[in-house]
This record gives C-alpha cells, sequence and structure tokens, in this order.
C-alpha cells in the first residue's frame, strides 16, 4: 500500500516547485511567448488584409483600365466609321457632281451641235437660195436674149393658165 | 502486499516458466544484479541472493532516501541525498549515505541528539514505530527539482528568441516549443473554455502540461538523472489534480453552483439527489485525474522492468534479445502514453475549467435535456 500512500515530503516538494514553475513560467515564459505569437498573427493577420486589399485595388485599376481601352477602342472605331463615311459622302458627291458637270456639258455640247446645225442649215439655205437665183437669173437672161423663145413659152404658160 | 501479488500475476503471465518465479520469491535480493555471471552465481547458490523481481520493481517505482544508480561489483553506488527531518525537537538533517543503503531499519544514524532508522525508504525514530515528519530531498524531489530547471532552461531560452525577434517566424528552439504551446491554447484551452476566459488560464495550462509530460519523459530516461518514477508517484498526481479542483472551484461562477446544488430543469423532488452526486462529482473528477496519471506512468514502469527482470528471472543471456526487443516496443510506447498522459491531464483540467466559468444561456428546452 505503500505505493497508493502520498508521502507529505513529496507534496510539500511538488507543490512548492510546482508553484514556483506556474509563477515564473507564467511571468517569464509564458506571457512573452504568447503575446508575441499573439502580436505576430495579428501582424500576419493584418498583411494578409493589406494583401487582399492591394489585390482588390489592382483588380480594380485593372477594370478600369479595360474600361479606357474599351473606350478608347469604341472612339476608334466610331472615328474610323465616321472617317469611312464622309469619304463615302464625298465620293457620292463628287460622282454626283461630276454626272452633273457631265450632264451640263453634254447639254451644252448637244446645244452648240444643233446651233452649229442650224448654222450650217441655214448657210446651206441661203447658198441653195443665191444658187437658185443665180441659176434663175442665168436662165431668165438667156431666155431674155431669144424673145420668140421666150414668147412661145409665155404664151404656153399663158395658155396653161387660161385652161386652169 | 496485494500490489506485490499483482506483479507477480503480471510476471507469471508473462514467462511461461511461472513455477520459476515462486521460487524466486523464497529469496530476498537487495539489488538488481547487472552482470551475467553474478546471475549464473546465484544460480548455484539459490538461497544467497536470490533475484526478486517484485522487489527490485517495488523498490524502483518507489521514492527513496539516496539515488541508486548502479551495482559495482556487489556493491550499491548511489548519490546520497539530504535528508530533512522536522522532529520532535525540531528541525534535524543529515546525509542518506549515514544509513549505508540500509532499509531495514537495522543501522542507526545518531542526529541532533535523536537516534533514526530507515525502514523500506521511511524514516523512523529508532525502537518505535514513531515518524518523524520527512521532507527529504529524496530520489523523487531530485528529480522534480530537474525536471523544473529544464523545464526553465527550455521555456526561457524559448522566450528569449520572441524578446530578440518580433514579428519573425520562430528558429531553434522557438520553432520546436511554439507548435506545442498553440496546441496546448488552440486544441486544449480554446476547445474547453469560453474565449473571454481562455487568457486567464492558458499559462497555468502550458506550465501542467509541459510539467507532466517533460517529467514524464525524463521518467523513461534509464538513468541518471532520469528514471525516476515521479509523475508515476501517487503524491506528485494529487498535488496537480488538487490544483485542479482548487482553480476550478474558485472560480466557479454563480451558475456552476447552481448546477451542482440546485440543478435547475429537473424536478424538486430530484434536486438534492442530484445535489449530492454533483457534489461527489467535484471530487471524484480530480480523483481520477489523480489515479489515471499514476496509474499510467507507474503501468509503464512496471512493464520496462518486468521485461528487464526477465533476463535474471530466466538467468540467461539468450532471452536478452526478446526481452530488449520487447522493452524497446513498451518504451516506444511509453513515449507515446507520456505525451498522452500530459495531454489527457490537461484537456480534463481545460474541460473542469471551462465548465467553472461557462455561462448556460438557459431556455426550457436546455432544461429539459439536463446539463451534465
Amino acid at each position: 500500500m505503500d505505493l497508493v500512500t502520498p508521502g507529505l515530503g513529496l507534496i510539500v516538494w511538488t507543490t512548492l516547485v510546482f508553484l514556483i514553475l506556474v509563477f515564473l513560467l507564467g511571468k517569464f515564459a509564458w506571457k512573452p511567448i504568447l503575446s508575441a505569437v499573439q502580436a505576430r498573427e495579428e501582424a500576419i493577420d493584418q498583411a494578409l488584409k493589406q494583401a487582399e486589399s492591394a489585390r482588390a485595388e489592382m483588380g480594380k485599376l485593372q477594370a478600369s483600365n479595360e474600361q479606357l481601352l474599351k473606350q478608347a477602342r469604341e472612339e476608334r472605331e466610331a472615328i474610323v466609321k465616321e472617317g469611312r463615311a464622309m469619304r463615302d459622302a464625298m465620293v457620292a458627291e463628287a460622282k454626283e457632281s461630276a454626272s452633273v458637270e457631265a450632264a451640263k456639258i453634254l447639254e451644252s455640247a448637244r446645244t452648240q451641235i444643233h446651233q452649229e446645225k442650224m448654222a450650217a442649215v441655214t448657210e446651206l439655205k441661203n447658198q441653195v437660195a443665191q444658187l437658185a437665183v443665180d441659176m434663175a437669173e442665168k436662165i431668165l437672161r438667156a431666155e431674155l436674149a431669144q424673145p420668140e423663145v421666150a414668147k412661145a413659152n409665155i404664151d404656153r404658160d399663158l395658155k396653161d393658165l387660161n385652161l386652169n | 502486499m496485494g500490489l506485490g501479488r499483482f506483479f507477480t500475476l503480471l510476471t507469471a503471465v508473462i514467462l511461461p516458466m511461472g513455477s520459476m518465479v515462486a521460487s524466486e520469491e523464497v529469496g530476498h535480493s537487495e539489488h538488481v544484479s547487472t552482470s551475467v555471471e553474478h546471475a549464473e552465481v546465484e544460480a548455484h547458490a539459490p538461497n544467497e541472493e536470490a533475484f526478486n523481481p517484485n522487489e527490485m520493481i517495488m523498490h524502483h517505482i518507489a521514492d527513496s532516501h539516496g539515488w541508486h544508480i548502479l551495482d559495482w561489483n556487489g556493491h550499491a553506488v548511489s548519490i546520497p541525498l539530504p535528508v530533512i527531518l522536522w522532529t520532535n525537537e525540531g528541525l534535524v538533517m543529515f546525509s542518506s549515505s549515514e544509513f549505508h543503503h540500509d532499509i531495514e531499519g537495522h543501522h542507526v544514524v545518531n542526529a541532533g541528539g535523536q537516534q533514526f532508522v530507515n525502514k523500506h525508504e521511511k524514516i523512523y525514530y529508532a525502537g518505535t514505530e514513531e515518524k518523524p515528519m520527512d521532507f527529504s530531498i529524496t530520489k523523487n524531489v531530485l528529480a522534480l527539482l530537474v525536471g523544473a530547471a529544464l523545464l526553465l532552461l527550455i521555456f526561457f531560452s524559448a522566450a528569449r528568441f520572441y524578446a530578440k525577434n518580433t514579428n519573425k517566424a520562430p528558429r531553434g528552439l522557438a520553432s520546436f516549443v511554439e507548435p506545442l504551446i498553440l496546441f496546448v491554447r488552440d486544441d486544449i484551452a480554446r476547445g474547453a473554455i469560453p474565449e473571454k476566459h481562455l487568457n486567464r488560464f492558458v499559462p497555468y495550462l502550458l506550465t501542467l502540461f509541459f510539467f507532466i509530460w517533460v517529467n514524464n519523459l525524463l521518467g523513461l530516461v534509464p538513468f541518471f538523472p532520469g528514471g525516476a518514477n515521479l509523475t508515476g508517484n501517487i503524491a506528485v498526481t494529487l498535488v496537480l489534480a488538487a490544483f485542479t479542483l482548487v482553480i476550478t472551484n474558485i472560480n466557479g461562477t454563480k451558475d456552476y453552483w447552481m448546477h451542482i446544488v440546485w440543478m435547475p430543469g429537473v424536478p424538486t423532488a430530484l434536486k438534492p439527489i442530484l445535489a449530492l452526486i454533483e457534489l461527489i462529482g467535484v471530487f471524484t473528477k480530480p480523483f481520477s485525474l489523480m489515479i489515471r496519471l499514476f496509474a499510467n506512468i507507474t503501468a509503464g514502469h512496471i512493464l520496462v522492468l518486468s521485461l528487464v527482470s526477465l533476463i535474471f528471472i530466466f538467468e540467461s543471456v539468450w532471452i536478452s534479445p526478446g526481452s530488449i526487443i520487447l522493452t524497446l516496443f513498451i518504451s516506444t510506447l511509453e513515449l507515446l502514453v507520456a505525451a498522452l498522459q500530459a495531454y489527457v491531464f490537461t484537456m480534463l483540467t481545460a474541460m473542469s475549467f471551462g465548465a467553472a466559468v461557462e455561462e448556460h444561456h438557459h431556455d426550457d428546452h436546455a432544461h429539459a435535456d439536463g446539463h451534465h
């Protein structure tokens, strides 16, 4: 039964030593260690949080960058489109004006041709008339040079006239 | 000697030749023989110095004045320790070597005008059955001081690292002890004690855990200054359990006491019966702590010693390989037990503290289920 009978001496010594240990370790070991560990945990926590917020910030920045890029792209697109439209308009306008001009030229050419033609016709008429007059003069002169022929002709004409 | 008989039985179970053990019982041996030739001599003259494993084991696991290290040429070599007695005539001190290894009460020591004898490591006034109060630095007290010094050395050096390095990853000793400290804080204390009270109890729990663990491990070291059965001594486990009891109850909230003396939510007729049970429970919980640690560590020492004793029981060197392998196996197991028992003791203590400071949020349902 010795084994399960606690000895007084050892009880006293254990109590004493254990209390001293609780005090000394508590004051000079656990307190600094635990507070250091806690401080480190907090520091790590904070660093993690900061990293997280930095990452979020970066994400935001990236998003805004993208937004800007997109905007720029859209703007470029718009400008290109506008340019294209303008070019098309200009081409169309040029075409239009060219065709109008061409028509105008054509018209004026036609008018000129017509005038020229008319002038030519008039000239031709005049010349024909002149020729006719000249021929008539010549004929008349020849007729008048031979009075019997002329008289016979005039008689026949007169006869014709009477018969009418 | 009920325990002695138990050890005989234990050895008899381990041994296929139980009859040999019975024959050993007749002899009277003082110390373990460490030499094989010596054992052979014994075989020729069994009546002279037959090996008695019970006596050896009991002697080892009990406390003693003077630290027996080894036997040399049949003489015991031990470290003398101071004997400190509070006698009828005041304080008396002398060296344990003055008993000349006598524990049968034959050798009388004269000190402070009084006479003392050592009967089985208990000191009596010579010729009487009266004992002075014994505050000697015994083997276990020395082991306790060695353990305490080791704890201070380890954790003061670790603390120095933290003082020098703020917010740095732990290195060296600190990197070894920090996970253990965090284990006690986060896995033992945090689960059992409400966060609000955690910081109050963690330092105590840390001291408790490392005290038990380090002393358990020192007990497994087979040579001086290890090998003392400190945490397997009922006085030590008694003190530790008493601390748990006292700290639990001085921190007990009104809620805690109400649950003991007047359990809410049970029929009034049952309340006195429950109060009785709960009051007994206040003491049985630390009592079981005391017994558990004592029994586990003592059993480990007994097992290892029994297995080593096989060599001397068989009186044959050929049994030693088997004995060594078995001893190695059990010693390894004991390493686990050393940590496990420290964990269990600390865990249950933390739960006890937690129960003392816990604030119950009662509703009628909780009452109907009943607590504890």
